[in-house]
């Protein structure tokens, strides 16, 4: 025999009380199903939704179909998430950095801004953005303008709206010009490894970037213009803006504390990584004739980065699942469409928040397979 | 002599001048926006509106320009240029944080102190432009009990008293007992606040039945005296209970029904429980559950048995995968539809558990990372002693591991607290539900600023707390390695 009984009761054991415990739940489920009148099937999805979304990056009215709401919801999540995870890195590197500053006061500074935004939670803060702080501003008709064509209302935040000419000529060039910097990069490296010669890639890439898109404005035809926020009279105390883009404020309540509060945790992650490299590590680096900018580039944030990334991208993920507060105060992400006014409408409970759930956790584990991918080609290679 | 001193360049010989000059520039740039700031006198008025401005930035950068002198020999000026003041970038930095600093306080004081209203109990006396602390004073007790009824608030306030007293039993405890602590912390305590929130907060019937339980303890006393010292503590552990259930159920014939309830202990059903203090019941028994479910994944995780291995890997990953929000939606709308019909679990109870197994994975997670950090020789060794899987676990692994990740468990455990607000997806209103409820009630419009301010000092405090603590006792249990 090639296998022990003690090796086969546990599993054994464990598994049948896994399976049990699924099985008395599906049994009730069916029984409960049976007993309302409701069967399962995910075909509700393509009947029509009959609810209208606030704000939405698609097409979408009532007419449209419960997975068109989906879709809605599911772009409106990663939406803020996108805007979040940017500002957020900004802030949270810049705040990392500052905890490390020798100066005093910025240091502290830091410091403080780290602790007073980690310890409150964030469903306050959304709440504290939306219900407190952004209901302060003023009327659309009371406004004054920033730089004379942002409005920053009770309504929202009113911005230009670019109107392109030509823009697809516009984006090919940006293409390119990423395209040609990759190259450059090889090529740099081949010359580098093969002659030791040292080609300035920074700055052409810094030119390429510019040039081309600039030159598709001059040759290629393409054109902008801006299309300012104009205020229109609804009725005689009710006024909006017309034109341009505009942000509701949900979105930029639900941005900004996502952003603040992620940005804390982002700061930490940064700061423990470039701690992390020895200072060994930049004595070494110095002593063999690299200047600062070098020691910085080639030797302390490969290694620092390969500390920084891995809790990084776990607050990025986290960023995203917390985006789902937002239906705390209405703003219609995929947890308030769908898992809310279509599971009211249609009352398919298992179905929805399956489906919810199931989102999330492709979103989730898609990322946590490239962490793993990523960690793995950046591990030190210890022979 | 005057024509020597080169302005552009401060050194020590002219220490002085430099010294008096930059601490004059400095010290007038700081009252400039002292002054504008605190008594809203522009002293620069007659600048154009732009160097206005600047002004204060520009005479302070010049004043720290010229006190920047290395090895001056005066110890609070070295002190000050190394630590604000190291270069022309740092000192414009500074600069910009003391004066962020000098213009937000009157702002922040007038509305938190000097123009809030602290007095009276109507919205009639919130006149003026600061803070209504009024609103906070009405209504402190929804904010701290929720809707629980006034007259009954003291069960909540003496059972968290008599737990809060039970819990700091282990800094008094003697080293005779200090044995005994983890038993008591992981089975005794949980149960007494369990009972405690079951007969005292949420009125429940009394199965206990005093004269039997007087002589149980009685009998079990005497009969104490003839065992040997090396058993009474399982003995007391065992006996008491086993006696009483004989006397009242296998002597007596005692039916096993309530008995009805203690005089004047009215039942409070769970909606109506909120604000604080039940903000601190659902932190409690989740992180009292989350701990042993992680700490089981966390070792099912490293198992040698594959099946075992992949199902807690799959708890793990799916629970980690879900925003807690949606679990909660599921303990809400779906998780009754698994149960059969007449089955009912009191949706605080839901929201518990939901948390308690949301968290758990997180744990689960640190606690796995703990284990991997041992390096193998302490397995090895374990083994090489003879002891079998639990036993090395518990007296070899686990000790050092669990030490190993104290920030990452009281980081978990700071989230556990943090996403207790969420429970309102399920119905339930602590603190910052009551808060919201409280901002819509007709009479008292238009203070949400005040009440949500009020809950971030409250969380800051907690969580505060908390990180340090753990700070604390992650330094009392290092050992270098």
């Amino acid at each position: 025999m090639n296998f022990k009984l003690k090796d086969i009761v546990p599993q054994l054991i464990t598994v049948t009380a896994v399976v049990l415990v699924f099985g008395f739940f599906t049994y009730n489920a069916q029984i409960n199903m049976e007993n309302r009148g409701i069967d399962f099937g995910y075909g509700f999805l393509s009947q029509e939704s009959s609810f209208d979304v606030q704000f939405s990056l698609i097409e979408y009215d009532g007419s449209h179909s419960y997975f068109r709401a989906y879709l809605v919801g599911l772009l409106n999540t990663i939406l803020v998430s996108v805007i979040g995870i940017i500002i957020a890195t900004i802030l949270g590197v810049i705040v990392g950095v500052a905890r490390l500053s020798p100066n005093y006061l910025i240091n502290k500074f830091a410091a403080f801004y780290v602790e007073f935004f980690r310890n409150i939670p964030l469903l306050l803060q959304i709440f504290f953005w939306y219900f407190a702080a952004l209901r302060a501003l003023p009327l659309p008709q009371d406004a004054e303008a920033i730089f004379g064509v942002f409005f920053l209302t009770i309504k929202g935040l009113y911005v230009p709206a670019f109107i392109w000419q030509n823009f697809s000529v516009f984006f090919y060039s940006i293409v390119a010009a990423i395209i040609a910097i990759i190259v450059i990069r090889i090529h740099a490296k081949r010359v580098q490894e093969n002659q030791g010669k040292q080609i300035p890639v920074f700055f052409i890439s810094i030119g390429l970037i510019f040039i081309l898109p600039l030159l598709s404005f001059l040759i290629g035809g393409v054109g902008i213009s801006f299309e300012v926020p104009v205020l229109k009279q609804l009725a005689t105390t009710s006024f909006i803006y017309e034109g341009g883009v505009s942000l509701p404020p949900e979105l930029i309540a639900l941005t900004l504390s996502l952003s603040l509060y992620t940005a804390t945790f982002i700061a930490e992650c940064v700061r423990a990584g470039i701690q992390g490299v020895g200072k060994g590590q930049k004595e070494a680096a110095a002593s063999i004739g690299l200047t600062p900018n070098q020691v910085l580039k080639l030797v302390i944030m490969p290694q620092a980065l390969r500390i920084i990334i891995p809790p990084t991208t776990n607050q990025y993920l986290n960023l995203t699942k917390n985006s789902s507060l937002a239906a705390a105060i209405a703003y219609p992400d995929l947890v308030l469409v769908f898992a809310g006014t279509a599971l009211m409408q249609t009352g398919k409970a298992i179905e929805i928040v399956s489906i919810t759930m199931f989102t999330y956790l492709t979103l989730s584990i898609s990322i946590s397979l490239l962490m793993n991918w990523y960690n793995k080609k950046i591990a030190i290679q210890e022979k | 002599m005057m024509s020597k001193i080169n302005f552009l360049k401060p050194d020590k010989n002219n220490l002085n001048t430099f010294l008096y000059l930059g601490s004059f520039l400095f010290l007038i740039s700081v009252l400039d926006v002292f002054i504008n700031s605190f008594f809203s006198l522009n002293i620069t008025g007659f600048l154009p509106g732009f160097l206005s401005f600047l002004f204060p930035l520009i005479l302070g950068f010049i004043g720290l320009y010229f006190i920047r002198i290395e090895f001056s020999g005066i110890k609070q000026l070295d002190l000050l240029n190394k630590h604000i003041n190291t270069n022309n970038f740092n000192a414009v930095l500074s600069l910009l944080i003391i004066f962020v600093i000098i213009k937000s306080l009157p702002p922040i004081l007038s509305w938190f102190v000097i123009d809030a209203s602290f007095a009276g109990d109507t919205k009639d006396v919130c006149t003026g432009s600061g803070a209504c602390w009024t609103y906070i004073k009405v209504w402190m007790r929804r904010f701290m009990y929720g809707m629980y009824p006034n007259a009954e608030q003291w069960r909540i306030n003496l059972s968290f008293i008599a737990l809060v007293l039970m819990g700091s039993v282990g800094y008094f405890a003697t080293d005779r007992f200090k044995k005994y602590l983890t038993l008591y912390y992981v089975v005794i305590y949980p149960l007494i606040a369990f009972l405690f929130i079951f007969f005292f907060i949420s009125g429940g019937p009394v199965f206990f039945d005093f004269s039997y339980g007087i002589i149980a303890a009685i009998l079990s006393i005497i009969l104490g005296f003839f065992i040997p010292a090396k058993y009474k503590f399982y003995y007391f552990l065992i006996v008491p209970l086993a006696l009483y259930i004989t006397l009242k159920y296998f002597i007596f014939f005692e039916e096993y029904v309530e008995l009805g309830k203690l005089d004047g202990l009215n039942w409070v059903e769970t909606g109506a429980w909120g604000g604080l203090s039940l903000t601190f019941i659902i932190s409690f028994f989740c992180l009292i559950f989350c701990f042993p479910i992680g700490m089981a994944f966390a070792l099912g995780r490293r198992s040698n048995f594959p099946l075992i291995r992949y199902i807690s890997v799959g708890f793990i990953e799916f629970w980690r995968g879900v925003p807690l929000i949606t679990v909660l939606f599921m303990s809400a709308v779906m998780f009754p539809m698994f149960l059969p019909e007449d089955f009912f679990i009191d949706k605080l109870v839901r929201a518990i558990i939901a948390i308690s197994l949301f968290e758990a994975a997180y744990v689960a997670e640190v606690i796995r990372g703990g284990l991997q950090a041992l390096p193998r020789g302490q397995y090895e060794a374990a083994k090489s002693l003879g002891m079998g899987y639990w036993k090395m676990h518990i007296f070899v692994i686990l000790p050092q591991a669990l030490k190993l990740v104290i920030p990452g468990i009281a980081n978990t455990f700071l989230a556990l607290v943090k996403d207790t607000p969420l429970i309102f997806v399920v119905g339930l209103l602590e603190i910052v539900g009551m808060l919201n409820l409280a901002k819509t009630n007709p009479k008292w419009l238009g203070f949400a600023m005040e009440g949500y301010v009020f809950a971030a000092i409250i969380f800051w405090i907690i969580c505060y707390a908390m990180s340090k603590y753990s700070y604390n006792l992650e330094q009392k249990y290092k050992t270098d390695r």
